[in-house]
């Protein structure tokens, strides 16, 4: 550790009138890895913003290397050697390595033309100087998620950055694209060059950052040394409360249950010889690593995708979902693992988004009876405490934990018996968390059989009855809950036991 | 949030709140007509716009469920022209009853929205490229059936259908408008059918993922459209007393102009039938505004196009402006 590289003094910012920040405090010296956290709307991408010269603060002061600036806007940020990777990839898919590399600075060769070779030689060079393994002349399209962020990596470093921003880097890699992702962060420590990491991963945090900034709504909380904090701390700094019970589970007799579905050595392109029983009552939890399968598995058995082999027993009798709409017919609900993109519309309103699974509950001849829409909307907006300003805003305005809660919504208002819940509190904010937990709890002891695939470890621990780990599409173990560690679970997720 | 209006407001004032654009556009433009000319609000001309604008609004109609699910359908005009012609020919030529021929050159354009959303729903081709192929099918029937002639109806019954007027005052021509509109409203705002062409054009993953027959919702509103293009084929036929293998020229062109302006998004997912008449009407009004003034047509032609450009900036910059007052 050295030198302060950045100093940033009671920023504020609020809009119409709202602070979205309201004094914060942050620092950054030279070679260190400063991870911030906080929930989602804590104000971490405003403050993101503020130094990257994409808002303007109201109040405040930043200090690069002790020396006060205005950074007006992205250019200005680069100059200041600030660079930030977004959460989202903004390359183009279509231009090579190093066109993107270039993109804006390309090199001239004769005639105004850009010398490609050229680019590529240079393209190659940076490449190298982070020691990834990536061809210049690749074209970005051809590349996997985590090898596209470390192109934005090599792209922000070019422009002589010395200040990294990298929100949430690691949301769509895979475990071993993260630990490329570590080394590459390594690498840059190396070079002094320092780091703000944004993550929700508080194991991440523990393994790759010096000191951690907590914020909470917009303030200032405080600011810990890693090897001097724990995971409990930092929770209960970033909610503001202790969370003892932030898993509420009971536990229901599972003896003498009925088995809801059943699947039984199910198979195709992506997984093979899955069989695995969910009683009434039960949550089942699927863990693995991203690309494991396990989302391949469940839109299978959901309709969603073809299977080839085995067969699926739903409520004693065999069925062959070719369509989604089939099962939910049936009786079986799917929350999609990407909220977004397979999940909302997000043009449309909450109303709209919620009540779209369940139509067919509020028909009045060949209309749809807005009286028994509205019964539906209250209903859910009530009990899921759905926090929107009104039912008929658009859902893209509302926050990543409420819109996760409209899609719950709008799949128990089809009233399913067997309820498959697929990433259910990615990128949720942890009092939103602990709500959903509290109703599939709930759901769990109206008898309904739920399938929850999870990342998250703990979430998989405390809330499951049983756990399938499924490696290279193939269940490789079902733990029961008891003694269950995370420890186990990666041991056959990660392999080396069969 | 389009097909949800707001349970306690009246109908009226929520659909002038939702077309405030183009509404703008249509009574600056009506005051500037009315300024430059008096015949234009006597209730003869007023009607005859009424008049006008009908068979593009059946096409538009159409394509605004086309839009809002994503796609686009060029074979419009050439299912008009097809329709129409055949229709006239089977009639004239073949000699069949009236109620048939017109019964067959329906089915026609039904077949044509048929096969076109069959295969973007089953092949997941392009509408833009599908539909297209079908234009050029569907024009060259009608050449080929025609040899390229136009065909004379001397038939009174078969003329009333687009000359007539109820009660001795309105069009039938706008009677059947009146009717599609309410019709076409009906099945986007209040039916499962709407929703879903809604849920389709918004995020064609999560709506089948929610269950919605996507194929069925996809194969239906292109069928709509393709009977609706034949419908005003019959209708234009039958006010023209001919069937002319020409005659449907750049109609689709019109219906998109009418839905963009009427703030139908391109990308899909959004949409209002109520726009989509307003958007007709700027346009049937430009086009007889200029006729009134005596611009020549080759002017108009200059003139509709800068409108709509001009119309479809203002609406865009309205939506600019109303976003960063969210944001702020």
């Amino acid at each position: 550790m050295g030198q302060t590289v950045l100093e940033m003094k009671g920023i504020k910012k609020s809009f119409s009138g709202v602070y979205a920040l309201s004094g914060i405090d942050f620092s950054l010296e030279q070679g260190e890895v400063h991870a911030l956290l906080g929930e989602n709307g804590a104000g971490k991408s405003t403050l993101i913003k503020v130094l990257g010269g994409i808002y303007q603060p109201d109040e405040g002061s930043i200090f690069i290397r002790g020396k006060e600036v205005r950074i007006r806007n992205v250019p200005e940020a680069r100059a200041n050697g600030i660079g930030i990777i977004h959460q989202e990839i903004v390359l183009v898919p279509y231009l090579t390595v190093a066109q993107n590399l270039f993109l804006g600075r390309e090199i001239a060769g004769p005639m105004k033309t850009v010398d490609m070779g050229k680019t590529i030689d240079r393209a190659q060079e940076m490449i190298a100087a982070l020691g990834v393994d990536i061809r210049a002349d690749e074209y970005v399209e051809n590349l996997t998620i985590a090898q596209q962020q470390m192109v934005e990596i090599v792209k922000a470093v070019s422009f002589n950055g010395d200040i990294i921003v990298m929100d949430e880097p690691t949301s769509s890699l895979s475990n071993e694209e993260v630990e490329q992702l570590f080394e590459i962060i390594h690498r840059l420590k190396e070079q002094n060059v320092s780091i703000i990491y944004i993550s929700h991963r508080m194991e991440e945090l523990f393994r790759i950052s010096d000191r951690v900034t907590v914020i909470r709504d917009g303030a200032y909380v405080g600011t810990r040394k890693t090897s001097e904090t724990n995971p409990a701390e930092l929770v209960a700094m970033m909610v503001g409360r202790d969370l003892s019970n932030f898993y509420a589970r009971d536990y229901n007799d599972l003896e003498n249950a009925p088995v809801a579905l059943e699947v039984d050595n199910l198979g195709s392109s992506l997984f093979h010889d899955v069989s695995f029983k969910v009683r009434k009552g039960e949550i089942l939890g699927f863990a693995g690593l991203v690309g494991a399968g396990r989302s391949e598995i469940m839109e299978s058995v959901f309709g969603a995708r073809p299977y080839t082999d085995g067969k699926v027993i739903y409520q004693g009798r065999e069925v062959h979902f070719k369509e989604p709409m089939e099962a939910i017919r049936s009786g079986i609900a799917m929350v999609p693992e990407d909220r977004k993109k397979q999940g909302l519309v997000l043009g449309n309103s909450v109303s709209f988004n919620l009540t779209l699974a369940s139509l067919h509950f509020c028909m009045n001849g060949i209309a749809v009876s807005e009286s028994k829409r509205a019964q539906i909307i209250d209903h859910y907006m009530d009990s899921l405490k759905i926090k929107a300003a009104s039912v008929d805003m658009e859902v893209a305005g509302l926050s990543g934990g409420n819109q996760q809660k409209v899609l719950l919504g709008r799949w128990l208002a089809t009233k399913p018996e067997v309820l498959i819940l697929d990433e259910p509190t990615r990128g949720v904010d942890v009092n939103a968390k602990y709500e959903i937990y509290l109703t599939i709890n709930e759901l769990a002891k109206q008898g309904i059989a739920i399938i929850m695939v999870s990342s998250e470890l703990p979430e998989i621990i405390n809330m499951c009855d049983n756990v399938c780990v499924v490696r290279g599409g193939k269940l490789v173990a079902t733990l029961g809950k008891d003694g269950l560690t995370q420890e186990e679970i990666m041991k056959y997720a990660a392999g080396g036991v069969e | 949030m389009n097909q949800n209006k707001n349970r306690t407001t009246n109908p009226i004032v929520g659909i002038v709140k939702n077309n405030v654009g183009i509404l703008s556009v249509l009574v600056l433009l009506c005051v500037i007509v009315s300024i430059a000319t008096s015949k234009f609000l006597k209730p003869n001309n007023l009607i005859s716009v009424l008049r006008q604008i009908s068979i593009n609004a059946y096409i538009a109609l159409g394509m605004t469920l086309i839009i809002i699910l994503g796609h686009i359908d060029l074979s419009v005009g050439a299912i008009v022209a097809m329709s129409g012609t055949l229709t006239v020919g089977f009639i004239v030529t073949q000699g069949l009853p009236i109620p048939v021929a017109i019964l067959l050159g329906i089915l026609l354009g039904m077949a044509a929205g048929l096969i076109s959303g069959m295969i973007v729903t089953y092949f997941r081709v392009p509408a833009f490229i599908i539909t297209m192929a079908m234009m050029n099918v569907c024009s060259g029937v009608a050449y080929v059936y025609s040899g390229g002639q136009a065909t004379r109806i001397n038939n009174d019954f078969f003329s009333a259908i687009g000359t007539g007027y109820l009660f001795n005052t309105i069009p039938l021509p706008v009677v059947y408008m009146i009717i599609l509109i309410i019709v076409i409203s009906f099945l986007l705002g209040k039916t499962k059918f709407g929703t879903y062409i809604y849920a389709i054009g918004g995020n064609r993953e999560a709506a089948r993922l929610s269950g919605v027959p996507i194929k069925k919702v996809e194969i239906a509103v292109f069928t709509i459209s393709g009977v609706l293009s034949a419908f005003a084929g019959l209708v234009l036929c039958s006010r023209m007393y001919s069937g002319q293998p020409s005659v449907g020229n750049g109609y689709e062109l019109d219906a998109i102009a009418a839905c963009v302006l009427g703030g139908t998004s391109m990308s899909g997912g959004k949409g209002r039938i109520s726009g989509t008449i307003f958007g007709a009407m700027v346009i049937g009004i430009i086009s007889n505004g200029l006729n009134l003034i005596g611009v020549s047509s080759y002017w108009q032609l200059i003139v509709k196009g800068l409108i709509i450009a001009c119309a479809v900036l203002l609406d865009s910059q309205k939506g600019k402006i109303s976003l960063f007052k969210k944001k702020a």
